[in-house]
């Protein structure tokens, strides 16, 4: 078998093939990093909503966390599932990608939402208090004061979470996005050994990954030892 | 808008889907276990190991903690037919996903080693505590509130992963509701059901995950 | 007529057990209060409800015969024109300059010049003793020094009467004193304060008067040497029996 292996390895290595396997790999990424910027604006605003104290924006805290568990406690695919099919229904002509991306997007605000309230959350509440008896605004607390203390807690979860997205986004082939896994079942079934193929995509997928995570970890000592 | 939303069509599966929910439970269950023993092995071999040994696990680990879980199931139920292993895609499932816990496992289990400080042996041996007390009152207690909630993450984390399994023609949840849809073409109403119904699985594991650290080591914690 | 008259204040927590049960006591312009007792009296509490951390449920305050109010978001920042409070750490805002943290509220806020304020707020720093500090981060500063520049911060606002809660608690015994210090210079150059702390000889050394709070009401109000030396009351004379067995 395993020369038939290193017999399948050029023809699968082909000019065409790799061409294709990148355009693949392209758009993992992009679905990966557009989901996370997209994401983290999103999930920013979010966090927001829900750290001003009570008050007078409950109305829109109670919908704020259900959106929030909702893209947490759902599966990436059935999550998927739903935006395809209502997007469909509402007659809506979007390309699998974009719906893909769409979801990419609500997903990453759930879960980062998440990490930046907490991130806000580490900020001693007296610091409030010092911003509050000084007559700030909650603009002018959170701009000068909260969010760049909080920034430390934030970033190193929130670039691990990117990372780990990366991985998600393998559920976009299932709604037909061309992204890796969606090449590797297209290769699968064109007959190419299914070791060799899917051993391919993994190892592009960590291509991806590592260099991620190892700057995610050097950047996370910095952070550790740096003050501002 | 033509499609007019009719839920009643789609309740009367919910028996059906909660079948699968109880599948998928079974399979987040056994995967977990099965991970958190390769994860017990990998963070020891990776603590008293040699380096050939430390070699290897890092290997494991570092593999299967940057590529996705779905690929590494493809590959395993593409590829061990190439070997003349056919097994059944549960079991394929459930191998990856145990294969793919035990890697993330060892990362916590060895945090979590790592965590227990010189001090606290120290202190223990000063108290007068032989080994096996010292590993069972000291050791152990603190081990277990430390690698509790990042556990319990992780298998709130794979009850989501086993969704996946649908992908392979396993009937847990995931995979049912994809029946009922090709069944009814309620689409958006089998899909909302199924979101409220992981949801609700979620919120119930972690409830029952919060008070059983709670009682069993004293872990401190809230759900939302 | 009192410069500064509390009265009747009461003021509870959410679950609606009262912190404060009718607390009030009046400061003369330049006087120092010391607000003593056991902890949960509500002597915190009260530089919170002056201050519009906390909104005091009924009671008045009085600053020079006219009331403060804290009923709406202008009153506030009105009385938090005149009443300046320094809390007992985390004062600072880690993420700026002892410098900076001294001109941000004027500026940002009251939008003052910011060269007039940058000049203010370094002879400001200057009689507290961190004029070579002007550009320390908070975390490069001793608690001691981190206290002055939250005294300076509260001070650059030009306050009528400076809150001062518990401000040594949270320091090591060796950097009590440079913050003791800056406070005296305060007293001396008329400052009003109203003061919480445990430091009973600091508090016989600097207060005009003394009032002793138990469970959210003013027990005993009195020149140091009567509280702190013949309490008349049962519970300020347990209170004192016990802070100067050690």
């Amino acid at each position: 078998m395993s020369d038939s292996l290193l017999q399948e390895i050029p023809r699968f290595f082909t000019y065409y093939n790799c061409i294709f396997l990148l355009q693949a790999a392209w758009r993992t990424i992009a679905l990966s990093a557009v989901g996370c910027v997209v994401g983290f604006a999103i999930g920013f605003f979010l966090a927001i909503l829900r750290i001003t104290r009570e008050r007078h924006l409950l109305v829109v805290r109670i919908p704020s966390i259900g959106y929030v568990e909702f893209f947490r406690r759902v599966p990436f695919l059935v999550t998927l599932m739903f935006m395809f099919f209502t997007f469909q229904v509402l007659k809506f002509q979007f390309s699998v990608f974009t719906v893909a991306m769409i979801t990419v997007c609500l997903i990453a605000s759930g879960f980062v939402a998440e990490i930046v309230r907490a991130g806000i959350e580490s900020v001693h509440i007296t610091q409030w208090d010092a911003g509050e008896v000084l007559n700030f605004t909650l603009a002018q607390k959170l701009r000068l004061v909260i969010v760049p203390q909080a920034w430390k807690v934030i970033l190193p979860p929130a670039f691990s979470f990117f990372i780990s997205f990366i991985k998600d986004t393998a559920l976009a082939s299932q709604i037909g996005v061309i992204e890796l896994t969606y090449a590797g079942k297209v290769f699968n079934n064109k007959g190419f050994s299914a070791i060799l193929v899917f051993g391919t995509i993994l190892i592009m997928y960590f291509i991806i990954s590592y260099p991620l995570t190892r700057f995610g970890r050097w950047m996370e000592g910095k952070l550790g030892v740096s003050k501002h | 808008m033509q499609y007019t939303v009719h839920f009643g069509q789609v309740v009367k599966y919910i028996p059906y889907l909660l079948g699968g929910a109880w599948l998928s439970f079974q399979i987040a269950f056994l995967a977990f276990c099965g991970g958190m023993v390769i994860g017990l092995a990998g963070a020891m071999a990776k603590t008293f190991g040699n380096r050939f040994l430390r070699g290897i696990v890092n290997g494991y680990v570092t593999f299967f903690t940057n590529t996705p879980q779905l690929v590494q199931i493809y590959f395993i139920f593409f590829g061990l037919p190439q070997f003349g292993l056919v097994l059944s895609p549960y079991e394929v499932v459930l191998v990856g996903m145990t294969i793919n816990a035990g890697a993330y496992a060892t990362e916590i289990q060895r945090a979590g080693f790592l965590s227990v400080h010189r001090s606290e042996l120290e202190a223990a041996e000063t108290v007068g505590m032989s080994l096996l007390q010292s590993v069972r009152y000291v050791i152990l207690p603190h081990l277990a509130k430390v690698l509790y909630p990042p556990f319990s993450n992780l298998y709130i984390i794979m009850t989501l992963g086993t969704s996946m399994a649908a992908i392979f023609g396993v009937e847990e949840l995931t995979g049912r509701s994809f029946n009922v849809n090709a069944t009814t073409f309620r689409s958006i109403e089998v899909f909302s059901i199924t979101a409220g119904l992981y949801i609700l699985v979620t919120i119930v594991a972690s409830f029952v995950l919060l008070y059983l650290g709670r009682w069993l080591f004293r872990v401190k914690g809230k759900v939302f | 007529m009192a410069y500064l008259s509390i009265e009747n204040i009461f003021a509870s927590y959410k679950d609606d057990k009262p912190v404060l049960a009718g607390v009030g006591f009046s400061v003369e312009k330049g006087e120092i209060a010391s607000l003593i007792g056991p902890s949960g009296s509500g002597k915190s509490t009260l530089l919170r409800v002056l201050v519009g951390l906390t909104k005091p449920k009924s009671g008045r305050v009085l600053l020079d015969g006219a009331p403060i109010s804290y009923a709406n978001r202008k009153a506030l920042r009105e009385a938090r024109d005149r009443f300046a409070i320094v809390f007992q750490q985390y004062n600072l805002f880690q993420n700026m300059t002892a410098l900076r943290n001294v001109t941000v509220a004027p500026i940002k806020v009251k939008k003052r010049n910011p060269q007039e304020v940058e000049k203010e707020a370094i002879v400001l720093l200057e009689k507290v003793g961190l004029g070579e500090k002007l550009n320390s981060y908070p975390d490069e500063l001793s608690g001691g020094q981190q206290q002055r520049v939250a005294i300076a911060r509260a001070l650059a606002l030009k306050p009528d009467i400076l809150l001062l809660d518990e401000v040594t608690s949270a320091l090591d015994p060796e950097l009590i004193n440079e913050v003791l210090d800056t406070i005296r210079l305060l007293a001396r150059e008329g400052m009003t304060m109203v003061i919480v702390s445990h430091e009973m000889a600091f508090v016989r050394e600097v207060s005009s008067k003394v009032v002793f709070m138990d469970e959210g009401k003013v027990v005993e109000i009195g020149n140091p040497k009567e509280i702190l030396d013949h309490p008349k009351t049962p519970r300020a004379r347990e209170f004192m029996a016990k802070i100067l067995r050690h």
